[in-house]
């Protein structure tokens, strides 16, 4: 039987599995929205504005693991898009976008909410597609989804003319995907693996340096039988933070810029950095020549381009990470002797770590006068459940949330690393929590970073998502703030938010519950009182205004030389 | 250092935008870039010329390869290769140089496509600093337009890509 272009579309989605999207309709995918109601299966989330839904559909696929969808109209719906997929772009999250487009006998035209969605997303995306042929799009999307899952994973857009989605066509979905152009690497060079493994048994002060794709590759039993095995200490980047537990006693936290004193020692003082899916970014490395400076350093990642661009690598193996590291767990299990060995050896450099942890712990002033941020982060990670997911905004509370929240389980830290977008948490911890209803999902924000998405609170009570969300309220733009009082003599150009917000009020604008506080005995109070009311919950907690995120190392240092105190 | 690349794309919509901004995104540079449809017609081939230490070159070479359009990369650096550009240059031809002219462009094997009164416009092949040596003796004769396809090349031997696989 024919099938028209947005009945195509909508029977690819539900052959793929997918549950639910996040979109917003408009002229130019109303033919798919039309025939929406007539696949009860996909469940449609409406959000407020297009960036949000491409950032919820960010959460889910971030929080489950499955591709996440998102969809939009041509013009300013798709370019609204672009900010989302370029977030999940530089995390490697799996996505597929749908954007409409005009007819294509007006594509190039300047028509009425054109926009040459392929052009502005193609650095932004792993692939993208404009469909000009109703017997194409089959294919495309069973090639987007493909694409978007496999290897390294990450975003892929589909471009579909109007047109294209009223013509009709027979309807076959392919059960295979033919590229020949696009084959990952998933098990390690055997070679390389064996040359790991006497790599590690000949170590003294290693140390393993995680990255977001241990997340994406849901390594994680095999990242903990590798640590444990040697006792091995693990650090964790932004992106790779819950998939080691953070409470282990291995566990050093987070490395670079904000990182634990302890962690930027570790990797300083160690003689063999193993990373696992990371990718040596600037904020971890600082200056890149004294990064590490005595060590040999083995990099395990599924992406050939993230190996040797930024540092020198002894040994790199391309692969899955979940493959590569039982690879090398099962190898080092031949070595039974030389194990037990290197444990012995690993005990030494763990003292040492220690006396670095006793020396500069990761720590903050109490009050007992005004809320300390950081007070504010503990309590929540004493109180909320282990499988609570947490997701952030940009700025110094997301810092603070890598601090002081420890994270047990996987996939539980939702948060923009590589892009930085303010705006994030609240419609990642929406797609989250339609993934989860039953779980606890909280976003943890700032004042500035919520005014950039708040409008999806209508979202969250439309949908009964019972989301609770953490304003750290310091009348700044805090993390920009702080650099001009460190860097810039205090001159805070621009950073006040002059305006105070009632977020009591906005909260109940939108039918939500509002709860607010400036004193320190009333924060578990006012945490419990949340978690106990249904519903999308705003816990503001005004702060003390200037506190920073320490420790730090300045721009372009070495990450040993690290600023501890203000 | 100066690399030559041949890339085998699929041939589709937009592809050369692909490899482009992928250049020009990570500010890397392109010299010459030649391209044209395979003997599969669903391949096109790209020649492009590049300059970078090795480490940048590792860089173009992988993420080249990450293009899901990529069917094969090749950097011909240290390879045995053949390599040929063609230019065509249209040139002065008053009385006095007509003459003058048509020696060099004897001497370089190159054959006049065009011709006027007033001009001659030759076309010329050859690796590119063949190319580079007829326009220098051309130059103070007075040339009015230069184009030049960037070089293409071929690896030696009988054996070809897919072979080679």
């Amino acid at each position: 039987m024919k099938k028209t272009g947005s009945q195509i579309l909508l029977e690819c989605l539900q052959l793929e599995g997918v549950d639910t999207v996040f979109g917003y309709p408009g002229g130019a995918v109303i033919n798919i929205y039309d025939d929406l109601p007539d696949y009860p299966s996909i469940t449609h989330v409406l959000t407020r504005h297009e960036q949000a839904a491409v950032h919820a559909a960010d959460g889910y696929a971030r929080s489950t693991g499955k591709v996440g969808v998102a969809i939009a109209t041509s013009g300013p719906g798709a370019t609204n898009t672009v900010t989302g997929i370029a977030t999940a772009y530089m995390d490697s999250i799996p996505m597929v976008i749908i954007t409409g487009q005009v007819p294509t006998p007006l594509i190039g035209n300047d028509a009425f909410q054109e926009a040459d969605m392929v052009g502005i997303t193609r650095p932004v995306t792993k692939h993208n597609y404009l469909v000009k042929d109703i017997r194409d799009l089959a294919r495309i999307v069973k090639q987007a989804f493909y694409i978007a899952r496999t290897g390294r994973p990450g975003p892929v857009l589909i471009d579909l003319p109007k047109d294209v989605q009223v013509a009709s066509c027979k309807f076959e979905y392919p059960d295979k995907v033919e590229l020949r152009g696009y084959k990952p690497t998933y098990t390690g060079n055997p070679r390389q693996i064996a040359k790991a493994a006497k790599m590690i048994l000949g170590a003294r002060k290693p140390v393993i340096y995680v990255g977001g794709g241990a997340t994406l590759s849901d390594c994680n039993p095999e990242l903990l039988d590798l640590a444990e095995m040697l006792n091995m200490p693990v650090t964790t980047t932004l992106m790779g933070m819950s998939s080691f537990p953070g409470n282990h006693d291995l566990s050093l936290g987070m490395l670079g810029m904000h990182g634990t004193y302890y962690a930027n020692m570790a990797v300083t003082n160690t003689d063999l950095l193993i990373a696992v899916g990371a990718r040596f970014d600037d904020r971890v490395t600082g200056k890149i020549d004294t990064f590490a400076p005595h060590a040999k350093i083995i990099h395990v990642d599924i992406d050939p381009t993230s190996i040797k661009k930024n540092v020198r690598v002894d040994l790199p193996i391309v692969g899955d990470l979940k493959q590569v590291l039982s690879a090398v767990v099962r190898k080092l299990h031949e070595e039974g002797d030389s194990v037990a060995a290197l444990k012995e050896r690993t005990a030494e450099w763990l003292e040492e770590i220690a006396g670095w942890k006793e020396k500069h712990p990761l720590t903050y002033t109490p009050s007992d006068s005004e809320i300390k941020p950081q007070f504010v982060i503990e309590k929540l990670s004493e109180m909320l459940n282990e499988d609570a997911i947490i997701t952030t905004e940009v700025g110094q509370h997301q810092m603070w949330t890598a601090q002081f929240f420890r994270f047990k389980q996987p996939r539980t830290f939702l948060s923009s690393g590589g892009l930085g977008t303010m705006g994030y948490g609240l419609p990642a911890a929406l797609g989250a929590q339609m993934a989860f209803p039953e779980r606890q999902v909280v976003d943890i924000s700032g004042d500035g970073s919520f005014q950039m998405n708040s409008q999806e609170l209508a979202t969250l009570v439309q949908y009964k998502l019972p989301v609770k969300i953490v304003i750290l309220n310091n009348n700044y733009l805090g993390m920009v703030r702080q650099w001009q009082q460190l860097f810039f003599e205090r001159n805070y150009s621009q950073t006040p938010l002059e305006v105070p917000i009632d977020f009591v009020k906005l909260a109940e604008a939108y039918g939500a519950t509002g709860i607010s506080t400036d004193r320190v005995d009333q924060v578990e109070e006012v945490i419990r009182k949340a978690l106990e009311t249904p519903g999308p919950v705003i816990m503001e907690f005004k702060v003390s205004r200037e506190e920073n995120v320490l420790p730090m190392v300045p721009a372009g240092r070495s990450i040993h030389e690290m600023v501890l105190a203000s | 250092m100066k690399h030559t690349i041949s890339v085998l794309v699929e041939n589709e919509f937009g592809v050369l935008a692909r490899v482009a901004g992928l250049f020009s995104g990570r500010g890397f540079n392109i010299e010459s870039l030649s391209v044209a449809p395979t003997l599969d017609s669903s391949l096109s081939r790209m020649t492009i010329v590049t300059r970078g230490d090795d480490r940048i070159l590792e860089q173009i070479n992988k993420q080249l390869n990450k293009l899901i359009d990529t069917v094969k990369v090749i950097d011909f650096t240290g390879e045995d290769y053949v390599e040929r550009e063609l230019a065509m240059v249209k040139v002065n031809a008053d009385e006095s140089v007509r003459a003058e002219v048509l020696r060099i462009a004897d001497i370089f094997r190159s054959k006049v496509v065009d011709v006027t009164p007033r001009s001659y416009t030759l076309e010329v092949t050859g690796a590119p600093a063949k190319i580079d040596a007829i326009v220098e003796l051309l130059r103070p004769i007075g040339i009015k337009e230069l184009v030049r396809t960037g070089p293409v090349v071929l690896g030696r031997g009988s054996k070809g890509w897919k072979q080679a696989e």
